[in-house]
């Protein structure tokens, strides 16, 4: 994209620290995300890549530094010289840009697979029932779960789980969507479906996405850009294909070995 | 005196004692009614971020927790104004005395909601309030509902407490007949059988309500 407003990245994070008491996961980390972007995040447990998916969903305070997104501060802000907190407030306004799938699908299971996904389409965004009716039963056709719209989330696989939990994070038609190790808690002949579905979500829409995966085929298949983690920091950042054939750091190249086999 | 128990003496005692049984279950139902309302305020509250409402609280909380029910109802009672009914006064002080308990068991119910639900909520952008509505609330309250029933059993059995307190519920209709007629066995004895007749079966369904929630 060319145009101004393209030049504004969706996602930038500015010299983020995060800590957890004396542990340090991230210790003025920089990096961008280009609107429309698919990056995968790679790299060993501890890397500090789920703490960066966690903080762009606010489910972390940051220890320092700002995140931005579309340009707009989010959790944190400097007035002068001062690093405040934004209020929950301000913050719920930027938060309905970014959705997320979970690991381990958070569904609510008080509420049918229907109820899931029509929540917040309702009660945050303020649409009609019928409407966010409408747009859930478009969302579940999409990831193939038409027929179990009024079922228990209790009464699902681990794969219709997610599949769920894919549409209810759409339905909140985000502008990012961040994707946790979404195929981790699934048995392996499921697999395949989820990431079909994803795959579909990222050839028919512009959703910038930052996926943090251990799947490197569909990695390769989707991402524009991946994204190797080490210590809470980037080590080597490179497009798929290179990554994938050519590392050039010995960190990329041993965590490559380690995971291809 | 003759016999030690009389049949006859059972079957006249026992239209008062049901007569007592009612007032009994009212004084469970409505102070469970009271604990139940009272005690997820208590818990809710006991979450508050300013320690100004959490400290004095729990000082509280801990007060009525660690004094005698009856010494709560003799007090309450003789404090008072004299117009208000004895069974009133039971009803406060064993709803608000059994609501420290059952917010502990709301405390423990929210506790056991996994932090996976809040973070999906957060993920949806859901407001703090609704989230405790349509999300946390339901599942906890599904986790309280077997310390609810073993709060009313154990509350239904403490109800002979009322006795200081003048309201005839079954013990004290036992007792009156007792002073009467100097017979308090097969009185005293029904009023063991009734507590059980009703004890026992609500305690039944109780464990069947664990067994289905676990």
């Amino acid at each position: 994209m060319t145009t101004a407003s393209g030049d504004v990245p969706a996602i930038e994070f500015k010299d983020v620290v995060k800590r957890f008491g004396d542990n340090v996961v991230l210790d003025g980390l920089n990096f961008s995300v280009p609107q429309g972007q698919r990056i995968t995040l790679i790299g060993p447990s501890g890397s500090g890549k789920t703490t960066i998916l966690r903080l762009l969903m606010t489910l972390e305070e940051l220890s320092g530094g700002l995140i931005l997104i579309d340009g707009d501060p989010y959790t944190h802000e400097y007035r002068g010289d001062k690093w405040v907190s934004i209020p929950e407030k301000r913050r719920r306004v930027v938060r309905n840009r970014v959705g997320m799938v979970f690991q381990q699908f958070n569904l609510f299971p008080n509420m049918s697979v229907l109820e899931n996904i029509i929540e917040s389409p309702v009660h945050v965004l303020g649409k009609s029932k019928d409407e966010a009716v409408a747009d859930a039963e478009r969302l579940l056709d999409k990831v193939g779960m038409t027929e179990k719209r009024d079922f228990n989330t209790n009464q699902l696989s681990g794969g219709q789980q997610q599949r769920v939990a894919i549409a209810r994070a759409l339905a909140m038609d985000p502008e990012i969507l961040l994707l946790d190790e979404v195929t981790s808690a699934l048995d392996p002949e499921i697999v395949a479906d989820v990431l079909g579905v994803l795959k579909e979500i990222a050839d028919t829409t512009d959703i910038t996405m930052l996926l943090v995966t251990h799947e490197m085929q569909f990695a390769r298949e989707v991402s524009d850009r991946v994204l190797m983690f080490d210590k809470g920091q980037i080590v080597e950042e490179a497009d798929p294909e290179t990554m994938f054939t050519n590392p050039r750091h010995e960190r990329t190249q041993e965590f490559l070995k380690a995971v291809l086999g | 005196m003759g016999d030690i128990w009389s049949w006859e003496r059972a079957w006249e005692v026992l239209p008062e004692l049901l007569r007592g049984l009612v007032v009994t279950i009212e004084a469970t139902v409505v102070g469970m009614v009271i604990a139940s309302i009272l005690g997820l305020f208590i818990a809710l509250a006991m979450r508050a971020p300013t320690r100004w409402v959490r400290v004095p609280l729990k000082f509280v909380v801990d007060f009525i927790r660690m004094t005698p029910l009856l010494v709560q109802l003799v007090f309450v009672y003789l404090l008072s104004p004299p117009w208000v009914p004895g069974l009133v006064i039971g009803f406060i002080v064993l709803g608000v005395h059994y609501a420290t308990y059952m917010s502990e068991v709301y405390r423990a119910g929210i506790e056991a909601v996994p932090r996976g639900q809040w973070e999906a909520a957060t993920a949806l952008n859901m407001a703090r309030g609704r989230t405790w509505r349509a999300v946390i609330l339901p599942q906890a309250i599904r986790n309280t509902l077997p310390g609810l029933g073993n709060y009313a059993i154990s509350m239904f059995k403490e109800t002979p407490f009322l006795f200081a307190i003048s309201v005839v519920e079954m013990y004290t209709a036992a007792q009156q007949y007792g002073a009467g007629t100097f017979s308090y066995i097969e009185a005293l004895t029904m009023v063991g059988l009734l507590f059980l007749a009703v004890s026992y079966p609500t305690s039944l369904l109780v464990r069947r309500m664990e067994i289905r929630l676990a």
